[in-house]
């Protein structure tokens, strides 16, 4: 799982607490992240791409994942994302490059957690929880 | 017919066993998008969702349709297996796109933050017609048993539908007769989404058909 794909998950609970808090899901070890297994793999960066897929992004949950994990990441986007390379650099590692292989998210109101094995998010839910 | 299916020999390993293996009613899929390439690459996709993925084989070949332009890709199944056996079909076809995986039943996990988002949304659900009881009652049998008239488990999708579709986003269906495609048409339009047969094929004893929808009669 990488970046871009945590950025599209939230916590589905039936009456999880507050829905402002259902999103970004939490990484469980943050810092240190000797809980969450990351590993960088190296991909083409296409720039359109990453301008197009910018306004899908929620870009403060961004930021907050990515402090979390300690993947570098400018906390605003530039006004002109497009011409500025240092960013679309970032931008790439930090959601293409760098998946989660393995690792634990809890939802920041309800505390539900979901796991990450082999790089793939569980986000089933029991029956009693939908 | 120049795009390469994509590669799903991994399948015959015993880890898959309980994946669905791509058979005729996923041939018409990869066909369908195939035909509409065109169409698809000018739509410029940024977002894109397959449900209940199995092998994994229609995601990776969506991804090759809308070659060279880069597309986020995510294949959701309940199934861990089936879930693996596209991380691994994703791995093999090296495609431009974004290819992931998520376990979630539908789109659920998704659909609090894609509401409105998903440029393409493809489904190829378990459409065979069964008893109620049959459904989910193995891994295996959640890739085909539908209940009655095959719709139990799309019926508790399609109202999801036109929610989670961007404005000119897509949607694509794969149903057999018993499916009654006409009355699937009609409550599609109910919730805002017109839809037609785009492609049909007959296959054994089932008569395939793929259907499209999009808010805009004109783009169905």
């Amino acid at each position: 799982m990488r970046l871009i794909t945590h950025n599209m998950l939230k916590c589905h609970v039936k009456n999880c607490s507050d829905p402002d808090k259902q999103f970004p899901l939490r990484f469980k070890g943050t810092a240190g992240a000797e809980e969450v297994k990351l590993e960088q793999i190296e991909a083409e960066r296409n720039d359109e791409f990453l301008v197009r897929m910018l306004p899908r992004l929620e870009w403060g949950a961004l930021a907050i994942t990515a402090g979390e994990l300690n993947i570098p990441l400018p906390d605003k986007v530039p006004s002109d994302p497009a011409a500025d390379d240092g960013f679309l650099q970032a931008l790439h590692t930090a959601i293409l490059e760098m998946h989660v292989l393995e690792g634990t998210m809890f939802c920041n109101g309800c505390g539900h957690e979901y796991k990450i094995t082999k790089g793939i998010p569980n986000m089933l839910l029991g029956e009693h929880e939908i | 017919m120049g795009l390469p299916t994509p590669d799903t020999a991994h399948l015959a390993r015993p880890e898959y066993a309980s994946v669905y293996e791509p058979a005729e009613d996923t041939y018409l899929l990869l066909d369908a998008l195939e035909n509409d390439r065109a169409e698809l690459q000018a739509l410029r996709p940024a977002v894109c969702v397959e449900i209940g993925s199995g092998s994994g084989c229609v995601s990776a070949f969506l991804g090759q349709v809308l070659a060279p332009h880069r597309a986020l890709i995510v294949s959701t199944d309940i199934n861990a297996a089936a879930s693996a056996a596209t991380r691994e079909t994703a791995a093999r076809a090296a495609p431009a796109a974004v290819l992931e995986q998520c376990r979630t039943r539908f789109a659920q996990a998704l659909d609090g933050r894609l509401r409105g988002g998903v440029d393409v949304l493809l489904f190829n659900p378990p459409y065979v017609v069964t008893p109620a009881d049959e459904i989910d009652s193995t891994p295996e049998a959640s890739a085909w048993a539908g209940g009655r008239d095959g719709r139990e488990v799309l019926d508790a999708l399609l109202p999801q539908v036109a929610g989670l579709l961007a404005p000119a986003g897509r949607f694509y269906l794969v149903a057999i007769e018993e499916n009654k495609p006409d009355e699937i048409v009609r409550i599609m339009a109910a919730h805002g989404l017109a839809g037609r047969r785009v492609l049909s094929r007959r296959a054994g004893r089932e008569h395939l058909s793929i259907l499209r929808f999009a808010r805009s009669p004109a783009a169905c």
